[in-house]
């Protein structure tokens, strides 16, 4: 029993990090069909986000006594963070080249190299300041009426905005240096995120010790895919994205923003993008190549749960997690240890981290082959399809 | 506030020599007669620039305090140490291109160079062809021994094999079970192979060993597979990676794989650099071993410190890799002088029995091209340092391991041409 449980633990714990990663691609890739490749540096700005908000609570004297909640306002800068950043990537980038996959493949890529190399090579501290700059530029337009950003003077007042907010974005990273000089410095050095002291070490439940990190990572997961789930079932604006998910010309005729859509779809995939972040920030260092380890794995998850189903993603997440630790750990051999020795040296052999991973995927290969959509295809008439 | 005060230092250094060389008059080499030319070659861009810029900075400090103190003095004649710096950007092909551009283009006497064993053996066939020679500084697995290399790092017998002893005999959990975890790659493959027949001489047993893929931080199914075979706590040999380590001892502390438990963890990849970007509060209690720590109580360690954080930064730490780049500097200066030139073959001859007083204590240059040294355990502490446990005695190096099925019984000795590269003792 205990042994059951704890395998379904890790099991559980592994795939709600390739949960949480794949998620946000689940949304761009699954309804959008963009592929995506910049979302593994879009969960590493979410995990930078997390170091600079517990640098921040560490070094300014009115945060101190809140340090041990630092994880959970990270995780909202997080999402804004990679949210702004997703949106702009949007707005600049894929917006011209949508229907282009292969185009977008590329574009992305190259953007990702972009943003490995910022972090390395601009001090972190002005990195915010450019983003904080984007996000109130991007902002402000909405609290406008419209009658002032139309015509000639509207030109006016939106450069006015922009500047605006170019100049806070300087203030906050000229203060943000001065207060925490490790972040004024550009380093291409890995970084550590230090859990606050209540959520290390682990929790004891019948004979067997369950960590702490990854029993929020689990609850992160959990209230992120409930959320999703939420917005795209019962609010309008999901609605609007799965009516532009099946059909974009349909719903542009019946007066939906298809625009407003793309960019909205496109943030929220960004922004739980930088949640995962945290997540991973939590349980590794924190680096320009954190992205890179993980965008293999989400892209495997929604292959394997089938584009544009959110079920199908869960579902893959949780078996490949599950599978790991069945295979990696050698489970098989504890839990039925007088297997025949032929099948049993196999197991064996395939017990370690590097076989494991080379036999999940070919097992996903092999699903795949009589299964190409994934767990779960779309069914029903598409328009790209 | 930090840039603007570096530029000032900078500005004052910069105004200081100008006056300096004001009064000495229009002569600008100063009281050398000439200059010779040295190769530096380590990645200062992509995953290894963090590790490898930090030998480029020791060897510079080296050769600044080498010129500062006469430079090198060949046939009469003092010459001045003048260097290049060349970016292997941590791809293996590039140190080859880069080594052949010294040898052949700058025509250098001597490279420094390398961290990460691919590159050595990316270099080593340029090296040998041309017959031209590198000076290698870190602790390796060994199973080599070039003519045209001098390594200056630990071999296996002179960190891991008397580590493991330690763990074995005199550690909290001495006779405990054995769980070795390492890095996907040659490194940790080799050293545990090693671990392995010596955990077997001792009497001891090795329960489990994993790898873990580079770039690869899931280390969950590791942790279930060290709980199940060590379920009352153990000795954990880490061989780990860079930053793998970060997600392995965030993840064992709250996994419970913790000292107070009874899992000690020794570690071969893991100084004060390390140390510092970890986190010694996720480290205290478990183990390193390297030739030197910078706790090392000695005035030639404390100098050694002290110069380097004059240098480049009071915040800087030394460690055992940067000792060994020093080391191989001062080595190669000692070894010209006694040749009388800087000809690849006589000063090789002469570098053979040199011996120098180390940050770490007095070392030797051996037969096989490898030096003895001094090896020393440590249990890391809540500052980010070492206590150092224990000091062996001076430890010969073994080129070829001895506990290795694939070379056991041989050696290595260039002086003698009979013997050569590999031998059967």
């Amino acid at each position: 029993m205990q042994l059951i449980l704890e395998s379904l633990f890790n099991g559980v714990a592994i795939g709600s990090v390739l949960l949480i990663a794949a998620l946000g691609l689940a949304i761009v890739f699954g309804l959008m069909g963009v592929i995506n490749l910049a979302h593994g540096e879009l969960m590493m700005l979410g995990a930078y986000s997390t170091y600079i908000t517990q640098l921040i609570f560490k070094q300014v004297s009115f945060l101190k006594p809140f340090y041990d909640s630092y994880v959970i306002v990270a995780i909202g800068i997080a999402f804004l963070v990679s949210g702004t950043v997703g949106i702009l990537l949007e707005r600049t980038v894929i917006r011209r080249l949508y229907g282009n996959p292969l185009e977008t493949l590329l574009a992305t890529w190259g953007v990702s190299l972009i943003l490995q190399q910022f972090v390395r090579s601009v001090p972190l501290a002005y990195g915010s300041g450019l983003v904080i700059a984007i996000f109130i530029g991007l902002i402000t337009p909405l609290f406008l009426s419209d009658d002032l950003l139309n015509g000639a003077k509207g030109r006016l007042i939106r450069a006015c905005t922009w500047g605006m907010s170019a100049l806070i974005g300087v203030a906050t990273g000229g203060v943000l240096s001065s207060l925490v000089s490790k972040l004024g410095r550009a380093s291409a050095r890995n970084v550590d995120v230090t859990a606050p002291s209540w959520m290390r070490g682990g929790i004891d439940f019948l004979g067997s010790t369950y960590p702490k990190t990854r029993l929020l990572i689990i609850l992160i997961t959990l209230i992120s895919v409930l959320v999703v789930i939420f917005f795209l079932d019962k609010t309008a604006w999901g609605l609007r994205i799965r009516a532009v998910t099946q059909n974009r010309s349909m719903s542009e005729c019946l007066g939906i923003s298809t625009e407003k859509v793309d960019i909205i779809t496109f943030g929220i995939g960004s922004g739980i993008a930088g949640v995962a972040g945290v997540a991973v920030s939590l349980l590794g260092s924190v680096g320009p190549n954190v992205g890179v380890n993980y965008i293999v794995g989400c892209f495997m998850v929604v292959v394997l749960g089938g584009v544009g189903n959110l079920l199908g993603t869960i579902l893959a997440s949780f078996s490949i997690g599950i599978m790991t630790d069945l295979i990696g750990a050698g489970r098989l051999l504890t839990i039925w240890p007088d297997m025949p020795s032929p099948l049993a040296s196999t197991v064996d052999f395939f017990a370690t981290t590097s076989m494991a991973r080379v036999m999940i995927f070919a097992l996903i290969v092999l699903f795949l082959q009589f299964s190409p959509t994934g767990m779960f295809p779309q069914k029903g008439r598409m328009v790209e399809s | 506030m930090k840039l603007s005060k570096r530029i000032f230092t900078g500005l004052a250094t910069a105004s200081l020599a100008v006056t300096v060389t004001a009064c000495g008059g229009s002569d600008t080499s100063g009281n050398f007669d000439d200059t010779v030319t040295v190769g530096i070659l380590h990645s200062l861009s992509g995953t290894m620039a963090i590790s490898e810029s930090t030998l480029v900075d020791t060897e510079k400090m080296a050769i600044e305090e080498i010129n500062a103190a006469g430079g090198v003095t060949v046939g009469g004649k003092s010459y001045k140490i003048k260097y290049i710096v060349e970016d292997g950007a941590s791809d293996w092909p590039t140190f080859a291109e880069k080594s052949k551009k010294l040898i052949d283009q700058d025509g250098v006497p001597v490279v420094f160079g390398g961290w990460t064993s691919a590159s050595r053996k990316a270099m080593l066939p340029v090296y040998e062809s041309k017959d031209a020679f590198l000076y290698y500084p870190i602790q390796y697995e060994a199973q080599e021994c070039s003519n045209n290399i001098f390594y200056t790092g630990a071999t296996p017998n002179q960190q891991s094999e008397p580590a493991t002893d330690f763990m074995y005999k005199r550690s909290p959990a001495a006779g405990g079970d054995f769980f070795l975890v390492g890095s996907d790659y040659v490194f940790p493959r080799t050293s545990n192979t090693i671990t392995k027949a010596q955990v077997k001489q001792l009497g001891g047993k090795v329960v489990g060993e994993d790898y873990l893929p580079l770039g690869n931080t899931e280390v969950a199914p590791i942790i279930s597979k060290i709980k199940v075979a060590l379920p009352d706590g153990g000795i954990i040999i880490n061989t780990l990676n860079g930053d793998q380590n970060v997600a392995f001892f965030k993840q064992i502390q709250d996994a419970g794989i913790t000292p107070s438990n009874g899992y000690y963890v020794m570690n071969y990849s893991i100084a004060e650099e390390e140390i510092s970007t970890i986190g010694p509060e996720f480290l205290e209690g478990h183990y390193g071993a390297w030739n030197y720590m910078m706790s090392i109580d000695t005035p030639a360690s404390k100098k050694f410190a002290k110069s380097f954080k004059k240098r480049w930064g009071s915040d800087r730490v030394v460690a055992d890799p940067q000792e060994s780049a020093y080391n191989m500097v001062y080595l190669w200066k000692q070894a010209v002088e006694d040749a009388g030139t800087f000809d690849d073959n006589a000063v090789r001859e002469a570098l053979v029995g040199q011996t120098f007083d180390a940050p770490q204590g007095p070392v030797k240059v051996m037969e096989n091209h490898h030096l003895s040294q001094t090896v020393r355990i440590g249990e890391i502490n809540s500052k980010g340092g070492f206590t150092i446990l224990e000091e062996t005695g001076v430890v010969e190096p073994q080129a070829w391991n001895q506990k290795h099925p694939s070379s056991k019984g041989y050696a290595c000795d260039w002086t003698d041409p009979k013997k050569g590269e590999k031998y059967r003792m």
